[in-house]
Formats: C-alpha cells, structure tokens, sequence
C-alpha cells in the first residue's frame, strides 16, 4: 500500500505547478537559495492569496465578485484619507476598513439573495458604485497619507523566535489560511459547498441557502478589506492600487482548480493558485520577460487550465502515463436540467 | 420523472397575461425611462438657464452613444447567445492601432487599414469562440484569458498613441448633419442591420433558441458550436468597427482607448439595462441601444450641471442594479435557470 | 402539407436490453393510421423503451420495424422523423421566451429572401393549430405565455409540421390538470379522425378506455396481449399487468406490539393539490399511500415536508400541531423526506459520500449537534453502502448506493417520520431488498414511515396499511397484503371507497 494523499479534485495540477515554478525559482535566482528570498516571495504575493481566498468562498458557493478590486482601492484610500499622517486614527481606522469591507459584502449578498439579481451584475454595479463614490469623496485623487502603524501590517516584519524575521503580512495571510480551511473543514463550509454543487439539495435538508450565499459574499467583502490594509502598507496609496485584482483573483481561483459555477475546489488550492501566479511573475521577471508579457502569460495559463479541467477525464485519461485502476464505474453525468 | 415535473411546472398558469404586461417589454419600459430621463434632465438643466437637448447636447449624447454603442451591439449577440465577452475593450484598442498604423497618413491605405482592422477582429473573435467551444472553457474565462494576452501584446508593443490617420478618413469621426453625427448614423445603421439579423434571419433565431436552451437546440438539430463562434465573431467585429471609428476622431491609434473607457464591464451594463438576459436567449438590440442612450444622457446631463465626474459611476452602477433587479421581479414568474448567477 | 395519409406501422419481436438487462424481450405491436392505440403495463414494463425505439433514439438489439409495409431500420431521430414519426416526450422541448411559431419551427424555419418567412411560418402554424381545432392559441405568442396544456398542444403541432403521420405520446396527461386533460382528450380524437396514427402510452386506466382503439399490453418486456378496447374490462387489463409470481421477499410486516403513538397525523389538511386528508402514521408502521401519477401522492410528501405546504387543516407531530412551512421546520421536527429525484434534489453529486452523510446534521441542526461526525462509518455501515472511501464523490456511486446515502442522511438526524417517495426507483435488485429492509428496521426503532411507491407489489408488500389516493383526495384504504387489483381499482376512480 502506498500513501496516497487525499486531495479535493482538481488540486494536485496547481501544487505540481506550484512545485515546478518554486524549482524554477531556486535554480534562476540567487535569492532563493535561502528561505528568506522565499518569505519575500509569500510576503508580495499575501494580499492577492487573501482576496483569492475571499473570492474562493463566492465562486465555491456558486457567485462571482467583481467589486473586490474596487473594494480594495476604496479601503487604501479611505484609510489614507482619515488617517492622514496621524498615528493616534490607526487603530479605529483599521477597524472602519474592515467594517466598509463588511458592509459592502453585506449589501452585494442582500441584493444577490433578495432581489434574485445575478450576483455579476450586482457585484459590477458595485464596482461602478465604489469607483465613483471613493473619488468623489477624495476629489479625484487620493490625499492624505497612511500612518507608520497602518503600513506596518504590508511592510513591517516581526521576529519569531526560530524563524527569524517573518513579516506581518505572511502571518495574517497564514492565520487566514488555516482559518479558511478549518472553516472548510466544518459544517458551514461543507454547506456552502453543497450549496454550490446543488442548491435544491441542501435547501431540502433544512440548510439555509441564502443565508449560507451571504456569508460568502460577506466574508469576500471582508478579507478584500484586509487585503486593501496590507496592499496599502506594501505598495503605497495610490487610486490604481486595486485595478484588475478581481480577475486576478479570480484566475487564481481557477487556476486552483475551482469550479467557476460552483459545487467544486479547496480553499488551500485557491490560495495555491494566487501564490504560483505571484511566483510565476517573479519568475518571468527574474528570466529577464518583460512585465508587459506578464498579462500575456497569465491569460493562457487561465484559458489552459479550464480547458484542462473541462475537458474532463478523457484528456486526462490520455495524458496519464500509468492506466487507473479499472473499478471505477463511468461518472454518472451531473445532474444538469 | 414527470412527477417530479408535474410539480416544477406551474398547472394553472394565467393562459393570457394582463394587456399592460404584454406590450410593456422591457424595450418599451427602458425607452420610457429615457424619456422620462430627458424630460427630467431637461428640467433640471433647464432650471440653470441652459437647455438639455440644444444641438451641442443632441451632439453630445450622439457622440458618446457612438463607441459604447457599436460594442454593445456585438456584445448584445453573444450575451443573447448564452455568452460573454471580456476581450473587447483590449480588442478596441488594438483595431484603433492596427487601422492607424496600416493607413500611416495615408488616404490610399484607408480600405486596407479599415479590413485588417477588421480581419483580425474577427480573428480573436474566431479564438474566442473555439476555445469556448472546442476548449469548452467557461465564456467568462475564455474571454478574460484573451483579453489578459491582447493587453500583453499592447503593453510589450506599445507605451501611447500610434499610427497616424489620414485626414480624409477624420471626417467620418467628425463630420455631422446638424446636430447628429455621421458615425452615430453608421452606428445606428449597424444597430438596425443587427436587429434584422437577429429577428429576421435562421442564424439570429438560433442565436436565441441557443441561449434559451442549449439542449432544445441540440435535440432540434441546430449546430449549436457554429452558432456560439458566428456570436463572437461578429461581437469581435463589433469591436473592431469601434476601434476604427475611435482611431478616426483620436487621428492615431491608442491602446488603452477601449479599457479606459472600460467597454468590456461597460457594454455589458448597457445591454443588460436594455432588458436582455445575462443568461441568454431574451432581449435584443433596440433595447441595448436604448441602455447606451440612457447611459450617455446620464453623463451628459451630469456634465451639463457640472456635477462630479465620479458621481456618474455611482449612479450608473445604482441604475443598473435597481433595472436588473426590477427585471428579476417581473421575470421571477416564469424565471429561467441562469448559468451566471 | 396537412398531414393525414393513412399509415401502418408494425414492430415485430423487438428486443432491448441495457447493460446486459433486457428490457424488451419480444413485442410485437401494430399501429394504423386513424386508430390509438395504447400501450399499457407497469413501470419497468418497457412502455417508454418500446417507444424511443419507435422514435430512433434507441435502436433494437433484435427485430424488426416496417413502416407500410417496408422494412426501415432508424439510427437517429431525424431518421425516424423522415419516416413521419415523432414522438412527444414527458419532458416539454420549448423555449419559454420564443413564440409558438418560432418553437415550432425551430431548426426548420421557413426562409424566403435571405430572411425567416414568419408570414408563413405563423401562418403554417396557425393552419396547423386550426385544424386541431385549437384557435385560442396565437401562434405569435410567447410560449411562457401559455398554459401548461396549451403547451402540449405546441409540442403536439411542432411534433405534426415534420409531416409526422405517427405520433407517439409518452404519459401525455402527467402534466395536466384535470379539466386540460379533457382538452387533451378531444385533441387525441381530432389527430384519429384526421388519419393519424396514435401511440398512447399511459398507466391510466379510465383515459385508457375513454380514449383508445386497441389495447397493447406488456409485461417484463414482453408482449402480453392485443385486443380491441371493446372487448377488454379493466379487470381483464388489471389481471393483464399485474400476472406475476409475488415470489418476492419483503420483511416481516409490524405486529401489533410494534406499534406506538401516533407520531404524524394529518387532520382535514389541504393545499391547491390535495383536499381533506386524514391521516394517522404510528411509530413502528409502514403506511403505504399509492395512487397514480398525479394523484397527489407527491403532493402529500411536499406538503408535509413543508415545500407547498398545506394550507387547510392540521398537521401533528407527536400529538402536537405544528405549522410546516419550510423544510427547515419539517427537518427540525424529526421530518425527513427521501424525493423521488436523488440527483435533483437529494444529493450533492460532487460531494463526498461523508459530505452528504452529513449534509442534513450541518445545514439544519446547531452547536455540537452539527458538528458531529465520528458515527459516519457506523451510519454508512447501517445502510451497507458500498463505496471506495467514504472520500468518493457520490456521482460515481450506483443508484443505489446513491439511495442508501440518501437514506443515511436522514438516519444522521434522528427522524420521527421518515416520508420516502419512489425509495427504489431506478435501483438494482439487491440495493432494492436492501432499502426494504433498511425502511422496516427503521420502523421497528419507533420511526413512523409514509411510503410512496407507484410499484404496486413494493407497496403491498412492504405497508401495514395501505392508503390509496385518487384526483388529490384520500379514495380509501386497504389493510396489508391487499390485492393489486383492489388497489389500481380506488386508485383508477372505479373503487368502493370512491364516495370518501
């Protein structure tokens, strides 16, 4: 008998991708040959592993959300505008981003749920909603300026004994992490699943559907939030700082192997997913492609990797090298109608 | 089996709807909103002195409609067809360069610019298609996956404007007829040439029937791969005409026209607010053309009163949740399963 | 184009089998032009097989198919089709958004000047639909406009425009409501009189007589018999069908002892599908409730569970009136509800076995309650699933192992009653005797079971009272081991208790 570990379908390509990219890491770069090179690596590529991580629990339970890139830009600059400078707002400051992240979770799910819209188009009417409201608030550009303790969660670093310096934002992407996939492990988790996989199912063992697609959307909004708090730190204040994380984010799910629909897909891959991206374009950098082929490159990873995991068994079937053992019986076709 | 069925489906459904339901289609309420919203916008211009609908307004309304417009119409098709497009504001974009560039400053260049243009269009929409078809890739991913590689190219290839258009092909950008504009007639014309094609020809039929359900089309015997990719062809080629006519009014090609604008997100809003389902197989074109007019009054009026260019997204995005949701009721009765929830 | 020449069809000693199981082992059938004929037999008779044979979505292991009088051999649909035959499936085929004429002509539309003729296309259609006699359908109507009825009228049209000069109609009535069913009826007549020939397959014995010519009769895929409707009592078509060695084993039925409080009752209750139901299920009993489709069986099941709830009349749980509602409500009770559709609506096929084990347990219970899943093993060791994990996703179980995890659920939850709808349908043998005996163990540990099941020798077999069901109201009831023939009686309307 072989060890053989058990892995939600479709998450052993990213962990081999993931794998092969580290490799390709360690032998391009001087960097990597010590673990440090490596926590920079998760330190830059957090806060994409946080929205992916937030986006999983919507796509999973069947939705998409397109309002976290805005959301993101919204929080940097709400924050920067507030705080401006003073150390004494951090704290309260913080707390009101989260809670914004919240509530604007909060209303894409109660619209989603209640009003029957699709939660595209409501997320979208978000994002529009978002963009405009942050600017004319802030006069079209950001003013302002974040505090040393705000940024301390994107840049700052704290020592663990052992370790060494670990950054704080590979702590909270390591505290969310674990979270999401207890989370995933329980009950609720399980449920919002289901609830992607076959709503009428869990509806008729007493589960409360809409309830289960709000928390989604709610936790989504919430973890864009504290992405917004660590890419504010990293990166700086700046109005384009969130533009086009949704569908990175989104790619990143489904480069873990997520069902777009649903029903389908580990947290941990996602967040897999946003990390073999992020290494990917340290990789390409490193090899000397220009950023600009970046986008290119992510773009046929992503078509790639739905085909791959849409074409199904037969490909994958072909592509095996070794025959499967025989005594599976033909997937019964999903119910579809 | 069937009674299971029996239980799904509505027994003593009201054989004929109220009269005022029937012709109230979304068409006709989303024309009724647009001219509830001139009136309005009228009045609220009107009570600074000035007047909504001079000629600079016509004007202007007209101008805005044109871009957003001729990629609504092709998006239109695909989102009818059970699709999307993500591709197309990049698509915009890269058509304004390769036009720009073919023609150089050159008048003899124009038709070549304009069909390369246009051939490469239909190209990426060819892509599209057949890695949604044959891939079987999510039209979500498919189409984001090729945007994210024309954005690639553009970023690798280009750092602003380029290209240079002749000043014979500008007139199509800026010549007008009074008020209106002579590339919001030739968007209209695309518009009215769509409409036929989608209610009066076999192709436009099954363009429906294939967004309605995929698997009543196929029992049916209708080649529902082929159909899927003539979508994105002709949505791509919609895209192109955009970029052509932006590469005309900017007199260079640029290759973030179409993304600045965001017409991929943009275009969407404006055919759903025009009535047609995400989910395919309900709607049309001369509701998404009164979705753009709507979109392009509300940014006029705001200009007119000088509002906050940024409460224009506000409000946009308010107006399209609040239709879609308005929408969703009326439907809910008789509510089909969306693939894009 | 007005269909209407005479046609015969004749289908000589068709054999079928699935996956090794035959399903058609000889049946022979006749079909003229201007006559419907019916196909009669219970479920797994081979009714809808013979059928798709007809129509060419199957094709026949072994005999053969003559259409006037010239053998044809169909490896498709369209096939069939060209041979003027066409079939109207239990499932509808249109698009709810498009017009009728659009629907009809979907795939076929007339074109004349580079675009759709719909002059001529609505008026084909019209011509269509007045030569049925059915003028009060707008052929530029939207079909979600119509009526369920209306809109097998559309199928049956679309079905007549590809020249279809056989037509066969699998359950046609299953949708309809009662008075639609008697416009069907006429429909039917017209399409005789103008020459068509009519499959009618149907387990409903009154339209039966009311409708048909002759009467087919199968049996475990064979032909049992072929007789002019005149000439047949609905004692001789019962007797027919129902011809088998009982040779089956159920368990043991509940002994007086057995029985307990009664833990479901229904007092007077009603919805807009079922009327003054009085209902008492005791701990330890298995209540039979047969009827035929559209009797309200599912009905009760839906309303009990609270999906279309009742809205007349009492519901108790244990002595207690309780307002049902949601589902949810039902679970928290101690109700579980096995649906007749597992992939529709039991299961989350993706999911693990474990995962649906514990679906009900974690979407409807709090606190530890929930979270508890150290009896998984045990739960799928009672209902002796088999699986190769309890990691394996459902979709690559068997239907009946993906029935015993059905069951499983519920067993996770400690239900009071347990409703099972159609508990075997569609399962292997094994897995059959297996859910039998899962359903009577349950019983014996005080669970009060409601079981519908449209396999009359399952329901008589397994119930310790038997209550049958007919046009949504209760039409009497049987004591256990009654005879199949005085169960289709009260169920066909023809029955003693009719009058309750």
């Amino acid at each position: 008998m072989t060890w053989r570990p058990r892995l939600a379908e479709g998450t052993a390509p990213v962990l081999v991708v993931l794998l092969l990219l580290l490799i390709g890491l360690a032998i391009a770069g001087p960097a990597y040959d010590e673990p440090s090179g490596y926590l920079a690596l998760l330190k830059r590529a957090a806060p994409l592993m946080i929205l992916a991580i937030g986006q999983y629990f919507v796509i999973v339970s069947g939705g998409f959300d397109l309002s976290v890139g805005a959301l993101v830009t919204a929080g940097v600059v709400i924050a920067a505008r507030l705080i401006d400078g003073s150390e004494s707002a951090t704290a309260w400051v913080i707390l009101l981003v989260l809670g914004f992240g919240l509530l604007v979770g909060l209303v894409n799910g109660l619209v989603t749920t209640k009003l029957l819209v699709p939660s595209f188009i409501v997320t979208l009417g978000m994002l529009l909603v978002l963009d405009g409201a942050i600017f004319l608030w802030t006069g079209g550009a950001p003013r302002g300026a974040l505090s040393a303790g705000f940024r301390m969660f994107g840049r700052g670093a704290v020592d663990v004994p052992v370790l060494g310096e670990v950054p704080w934002s590979v702590l909270i992407l390591l505290a969310i992490l674990v979270a999401a996939a207890l989370f995933m492990r329980g009950g609720t988790g399980r449920a919002l699943v289901a609830v992607g996989d076959n709503e009428a199912a869990v509806r008729l063992s007493g589960g409360q559907v809409d309830r289960l697609r709000l928390l989604a959307f709610v936790l989504s909004g919430l973890l864009a939030a504290v992405a917004a708090i660590l890419l504010g730190g990293f990166a700086g204040v700046s109005a384009q700082v969130g533009n086009g994380l949704e569908f990175r984010a989104i790619t990143a799910v489904v480069l873990g192997g997520v069902l777009l629909g649903g029903g389908r897909g580990s947290v941990v891959a996602a967040a897999a997913g946003a990390l073999s991206l992020e290494a990917l374009f340290t990789l390409l950098n490193l090899l000397g492609v220009s950023g600009a082929l970046e986008s290119a490159v992510q773009g046929v990873i992503i078509i790639v990797a739905v085909a791959y995991a849409s074409l199904g068994s037969g490909v994958r079937q072909r592509l095996r090298l070794w025959p499967k053992q025989r005594n599976v019986a033909r997937p019964a076709q999903p119910a579809s109608s | 089996m069937s009674t299971l069925q029996e239980n799904t489906l509505p027994v003593r459904q009201q054989a004929t709807r109220p009269a005022a339901q029937r012709w109230l289609t979304p068409v006709v309420i989303v024309y009724i909103a647009l001219v509830a919203l001139l009136v309005v916008g009228s009045v609220l211009v009107g009570l600074r002195g000035e007047v909504l609908l001079d000629q600079g307004g016509i004007l202007n309304i007209l101008t805005r409609a044109t871009a957003l417009g001729l990629v609504a119409i092709g998006q239109t098709m695909v989102i009818l067809t059970g699709s999307l497009d993500l591709s197309v504001a990049y698509l915009v974009g890269l058509t304004s360069l390769i036009a720009a560039e073919t023609m150089a400053g050159r008048d003899g260049m124009v038709v070549p610019g304009v069909l390369l243009a246009l051939a490469v269009a239909a190209g990426v929409g060819l892509v599209n298609g057949l890695v949604i078809t044959v891939l079987k890739a999510n039209a979500f991913i498919a189409t984001l996956g090729v945007a994210l590689i024309l954005r690639g190219y553009l970023e690798e290839n280009y750092t602003g404007p380029a290209g240079d258009v002749p000043r014979g092909f500008q007139h199509l950008g800026y010549d007008r007829i009074g008020p209106v504009p002579v590339a919001a007639l030739l968007m209209l014309a695309v518009a009215v040439l769509s409409w036929w094609y989608l209610s009066r020809t076999r192709s436009g039929y099954h363009m429906y029937a294939v967004g309605g359900d995929i698997e009543v089309a196929r029992l049916s015997g209708l080649p529902t791969r082929r159909i899927i990719v003539t979508a994105h062809v002709l949505c791509s080629v919609a895209a192109g005409l955009t970029g052509i006519y932006l590469a005309s009014r900017l007199g260079s090609g640029a290759p973030y026209v179409g993304t600045d604008a965001g017409y991929d997100l943009e275009s969407i809003a404006a055919v759903v607010l025009g009535g047609t389902l995400l989910a395919g197989g309900r709607g049309g074109v001369a509701g998404t053309i009164g979705g753009v007019l709507i979109l392009a009054t509300l940014d006029t009026i705001f200009d007119d009163l000088e509002v906050d260019p940024f409460f224009k997204d506000v409000v946009r995005g308010v107006v399209l949740v609040t239709a879609v949701a308005l929408y969703a009721r009326r439907m809910s009765a008789n509510r089909t399963r969306g693939r894009l929830t | 184009m007005t269909p209407g020449i005479a046609t015969s069809v004749r289908l000589t000693g068709i054999t079928k089998s699935f996956l090794g199981v035959p399903v058609l082992r000889g049946v022979d059938l006749e079909l003229r032009g201007g006559e419907v004929h019916a196909v009669m037999g219970e479920n797994g008779a081979g009714k809808s097989t013979l059928l798709k044979v007809l129509a060419g979505v199957h094709r026949p292991d072994g005999g053969t198919i003559e259409v006037d009088g010239a053998e044809v051999s169909f490896a498709s649909p369209t096939d069939a089709q060209r041979a003027g035959i066409a079939i109207i499936h239990q499932e509808f085929t249109l698009l709810p958004h498009r017009s009728v004429a659009e629907n009809v002509y979907l795939g076929r539309e007339p074109v004349r000047r580079m675009q759709v003729d719909r002059r001529r296309m609505v008026a084909d259609t019209r011509e269509l639909l007045n030569w049925l006699g059915e003028d009060g359908i707008d052929p530029a109507d939207n079909v979600s406009s119509l009526s369920v009825a209306q809109r097998q009228v559309v199928e049956i049209v679309k079905a007549l425009s590809t020249d279809a000069r056989v037509l066969g109609m699998d359950e046609p009535t299953a949708a309809l409501a009662d008075h639609e069913v008697e416009l069907l009826y006429d429909l039917v007549r017209r399409l005789r009189e103008r020459g068509i020939a009519i499959l009618y397959v149907s387990h409903r014995m009154r339209e039966v007589f009311d409708l048909s010519d002759r009467i087919t009769v199968l049996k475990d895929g064979r032909f049992v018999t072929c007789a002019p409707t005149g000439e047949l009592t609905s004692e001789d078509l019962v007797r027919h069908m129902v011809g088998r060695d009982l040779g089956e084993y159920y368990p043991d039925r509940a002994v007086p002892d057995d029985l307990g409080r009664v833990r479901l009752a229904l007092r007077g209750a009603g919805n807009d599908r079922v009327r003054d139901l009085n209902i008492e299920v005791r701990a330890g009993e298995i209540v039979g409730l047969a009827g035929l489709q559209g009797s309200g069986r599912s009905a009760v099941a839906r309303a009990v569970f609270g999906v279309e709830p009742f809205t007349r009349g009492l519901l108790e749980v244990d002595g207690v009136a309780q307002r049902v509602t949601r589902p949810r409500t039902a679970v928290r009770l101690g109700i579980a509800l096995v649906t007749e559709d597992r992939k529709g609506d039991g299961l989350a096929l993706r999911q693990s076995v474990r995962d649906n084990t514990l679906l009900v347990r974690r979407a409807a219970l709090r606190g530890a309650r929930s979270r508890a899943r150290s009896d998984v093993p045990a739960l799928l060791d009672v209902v002796t699933v088999v699986a190769r994990g309890e990691h394996q996703e459902v979709r690559y179980l068997s239907g009946g192992n993906q029935q015993k995890v059905v069951l499983a659920k519920w067993l996770a939850v400690e239900p009071r009653v347990l409703v099972v709808d159609e508990p075997t349908r569609g399962i292997d043998v094994g897995a059959k005797r297996a859910v039998h005996e899962i359903l009577r163990d349950l019983a014996r540990r005080g669970v009060a079971v409601l079981m519908i099941s449209s396999e009359l020798p399952e329901l008589i077999g397994m119930s310790d009272r038997i209550l049958v069901m007919h046009d949504g109201a209760l039409a009497g009831e049987l004591p256990a081991g009654a005879s199949e023939g005085a169960v289709m009686a009260l169920a066909t309307g023809h029955g003693v208790g009719e009058v309750a």
